[in-house]
């Protein structure tokens, strides 16, 4: 295989492993801007993707199965807004229960219901969120270069990974050109600014974090339902870390995030086609190694390399009328 | 937002009346069966020490609480006043004393959250605009829309909350302690536009401690106490010593009598100091000056312009980045608080729940913190609990702490008692330098006038006192010397004769 096809093999990939990643973290965005910090976004993500595969199964729809994702997944956000927003706890801790009773529910239900260990069951191509074909995809083939990429790379999608895309403009319009999301700024800087301005400060983080639950919906059902065919425990792996990992080192920014979660799926793409391969020089090298890369770069991107990252100020804290 | 329903206010009704509004928060009663009328059209003043109930009522005002009993009338019109919403619906705006402001926003950012017409901000950014264009011309107001505010002056943010309250349309402006955070010069420009406000029709509202600023800007004022609404008079026709025995409910002195100091030799010197923050920006630059036994030198200047980091410094909390710091002509560096403090150094910090005091502690736990190893309190590795409680009720006696109660937890004293707490830790040491950060801070009239007596006296018994405050009239009354810092700097010293402008110019890092 020559090196240009290797590439863009490396690259579709890329995309395959970013998408996950980019919803969890556009999640991430709305929930955090509005100053809740969302560590839950690993177990919301596990939820729906377990939703997403058990009802694919059952009733054969894949959209009946995204709508039970998202179902799930905003439910799960409902009760980490009712435990750091109405109840005023910790919102770390709220998060960490979420993602515990996400890995054990989802094992523990999987297993009483389909009897595979955890897993749902394979499912067929009907089920699941299909490569599209993007228009004059197979004609552009032959043309050299930019029809290959086209038909490679831009086409053969499914419909969720086009919506992701999507969905980086459109959050950056919500944040910046509406009104909800000039409040949702707001609330994530200075509550009591937001509370005295006469706007309900509970009624919009909690929209914020339905927002966030909206977003994990959509990142477990494409791990079950497009990216794999059914749920396998422990299918997410630490992507709402890593998805966190990257809304950090885009500094909590829409269109920074994409291309902070296109670096991270392209590290993993990186990783997995490297496995097994010798590297000149060096040879072969353990598959555990690549495998780690990813996350050593995190500590490393996180640990210096991207400036001071100025979360938002009233972040993790629950607003409380003064006085 | 939907825009506010307006009522047409009645032209003679009082622009506001309170009519039996009661408020309580547990035991606490905050607000007892107040009245109080403000005429449209005038600048009407509300004094009290902290505690007195002001923000209290004003927070009634403005929606944030909900009166047990009582009636707003606005316009000669009773209202309910449910919320923050309702309170700007019926033309009621707020200007509260920590701004209210987002900081990494724009100013047309911040005056449109909450009245953005419409939910998508493309129309209503043109509208707020225009719209701001015309108060500000209107008012005086100028500020730049598209500045961050984080970038802006105190002063200037100060203009952003105003024009916020008039976007949306206040006919009445309450301003809760609005020039604590401004260099006189900035005060001056409030009250010119609050005189502008006043003549175009609006009423203003001002929460204040400050006498003076009663008496300079406004036509009446109302005095509260312990939660009482005891009077309310023409501002012609009162005095600052009545508004002050109103306030304390006795006669008060508000000059501090003291002689002329009797200086002798050098205590504390510093030696071309230079202090850096945490981020390595430079706090304090190469700042020298001495302190003589027998006299108070005061430190004045704008919060933020170095004072804290000096402090600090000479409290051994902080390392200098260069320069020396000298306790009767020998040099400290290198010491820690404690070994400071054995070589007679006293230290009053500026934040006393931050750094002087643990607010969870009870009082006779803090009246020894930091000194829990002197010999008198200890009983081999033992501390000898009788012994301190003994000492500390000893102190709150001298010092009339009330209640007067060692085992009461600190944080539930007011803030006068707090701040005699650690005054009677520090001074009865008997140290030879007593440096002091912001003593009557949050202090009410009644307890202020103790604390400066007390540091007098100390000066009086041979101490070199260093006082830093941001209160100009505190400096003025007390120092032998003033000197004045700006961005770090020292950037003059004067007599405390010197006029208030002067000072202040150089506050504001113009002149001397």
């Amino acid at each position: 295989m020559d090196l240009f096809t290797t590439a863009v093999l490396v690259l579709d990939s890329t995309i395959r492993l970013t998408i996950p990643l980019l919803f969890a973290a556009l999640a991430g965005l709305y929930s955090e801007r509005a100053g809740v910090f969302d560590i839950g976004l690993e177990g919301k993500m596990l939820a729906g993707a377990f939703a997403a595969g058990s009802i694919a199964i059952v009733t054969g729809s894949p959209w009946l199965a995204l709508a039970g994702s998202i179902l799930i997944a905003v439910l799960l956000s409902l009760v980490h807004g009712f435990a750091s927003i109405t109840a005023k706890g910790n919102q770390i801790v709220s998060g960490v229960a979420i993602n515990f009773v996400a890995a054990g529910l989802t094992v523990l239900l999987g297993q009483n219901w389909f009897s595979q260990g955890g897993r749902t069951p394979q499912l067929p191509n009907t089920a699941r969120f299909n490569p599209i074909e993007l228009p004059g995809a197979a004609a552009a083939r032959d043309v050299p270069v930019v029809g290959y990429l086209y038909a490679e790379l831009i086409s053969g999608h499914s419909i969720l990974t086009y919506l992701a895309f999507i969905a980086v403009p459109f959050s950056w319009w919500a944040l910046y050109r509406t009104r909800f999301g000039l409040r949702l700024r707001a609330v994530g800087e200075n509550p009591a600014a937001v509370d005295t301005a006469g706007i309900s400060v509970s009624w919009l983080r909690y929209r914020a974090v339905i927002c966030a639950g909206i977003f994990c919906g959509l990142s477990g059902a494409y791990l079950a339902i497009a990216q794999s065919a059914g749920f396998i425990k422990d299918m997410t792996a630490g992507k709402g870390y890593i998805a966190l990992a990257a809304l950090i080192f885009a500094k909590w920014k829409p269109v920074p995030v994409m291309f902070a979660c296109l670096l991270f799926g392209f590290l993993d793409a990186v990783a997995i086609r490297l496995q097994g391969t010798p590297v000149p020089l060096v040879g072969e090298v353990p598959v555990q190694i690549f495998q780690a890369l990813p996350y050593i770069l995190t500590c490393i991107l996180l640990a210096g390399f991207i400036g001071t990252a100025i979360p938002p100020k009233a972040g993790g804290v629950p607003y409380t009328k003064e006085r | 937002m939907n825009a506010p329903v307006r009522t047409v206010p009645d032209a003679d009704a009082p622009a506001i009346e309170l009519v039996g509004i009661d408020k309580s928060f547990g035991p606490v009663h905050a607000n007892k069966d107040i009245h109080l009328t403000v005429r449209r059209g005038t600048i009407h003043g509300v004094i009290g020490e902290n505690g007195a109930g002001k923000s209290t009522l004003m927070s009634i005002l403005y929606g944030f609480y909900q009166a047990d009993r009582g009636e707003i009338r606005v316009g000669g019109r009773p209202i309910v006043i449910k919320d923050s919403q309702a309170a700007i619906a019926a033309g009621i705006g707020m200007v509260h004393q920590h701004f209210m402001l987002v900081e990494n926003f724009t100013v047309l950012e911040n005056v449109m959250l909450g009245a953005e017409g419409g939910a998508f901000l493309k129309t209503g950014i043109a509208k707020a605009r225009a719209e701001l264009k015309r108060l500000e011309t209107e008012y005086a107001l100028d500020v730049d829309p598209d500045a961050v505010i984080e970038t802006l002056p105190v002063g200037r943010q100060q203009r952003v909350e105003i024009l916020k309250a008039l976007y949306r349309g206040a006919d009445i402006l309450i301003l809760d302690e609005p020039t604590g955070v401004l260099t006189p010069a900035e005060a001056d420009h409030l009250f010119r536009i609050l005189r502008v406000l006043r003549d175009q029709g609006k009423t203003v509202i001002l929460i204040t401690h400050k006498l003076r600023e009663i008496m300079a800007i406004t036509d009446a004022v109302s005095v509260m106490r312990r939660g009482e609404m005891v009077a309310t008079r023409t501002t012609a026709e009162t005095t600052v010593e009545e508004l002050a025995e109103l306030m304390v409910g006795r006669r008060v002195l508000l000059k501090v009598d003291k002689g002329p100091a009797k200086p002798g030799p050098v205590a504390l010197s510093v030696r071309n100091l230079t202090v850096r923050d945490h981020r390595g920006v430079t706090m304090v630059d190469d700042v020298s000056f001495d302190v003589r036994a027998g006299e108070i030198v005061g430190i004045a200047g704008v919060a933020g312009n170095g004072q804290s980091e000096l402090l600090e410094a000479l409290a051994g909390i902080r390392k200098p980045a260069s320069g020396d710091i000298l306790i009767e002509g020998k040099s400290t560096l290198g010491a820690d608080p404690a070994m400071l403090r054995r070589r007679g150094l006293a230290h009053v910090p500026e934040d006393r729940h931050h750094m002087g005091l643990v607010l969870k502690f009870e009082e006779y736990e803090n009246s020894i913190l930091g000194y829990h190893d002197d010999p008198r309190f200890v009983r081999g590795p033992f501390l000898d609990i009788e012994a301190i409680r003994a000492d500390a009720r000893d102190k709150i006696a001298k010092y009339d702490i009330r209640p007067p109660n060692p085992r009461l937890k600190t944080a539930n004293f007011s803030g006068g008692n707090q701040q005699k707490i650690v005054l009677a830790r520090e001074i009865e040491r008997d140290p030879t330098v007593l440096i002091i950060g912001q003593p009557t801070r949050g202090v009410d009239i009644g307890a202020i006038e103790f604390i400066h007596r007390r540091i007098v006296e100390m000066r009086d018994a041979g101490k070199a006192i260093l006082l830093v405050s941001v209160e100009l009239d505190e400096i003025r009354a007390l120092a032998d010397r003033v000197i004045v810092m700006f961005a770090g700097r020292v950037v003059g010293e004067k007599t405390p004769e010197a006029s208030e402008q002067t000072l202040g110019l150089m506050m504001a890092g113009i002149g001397p």
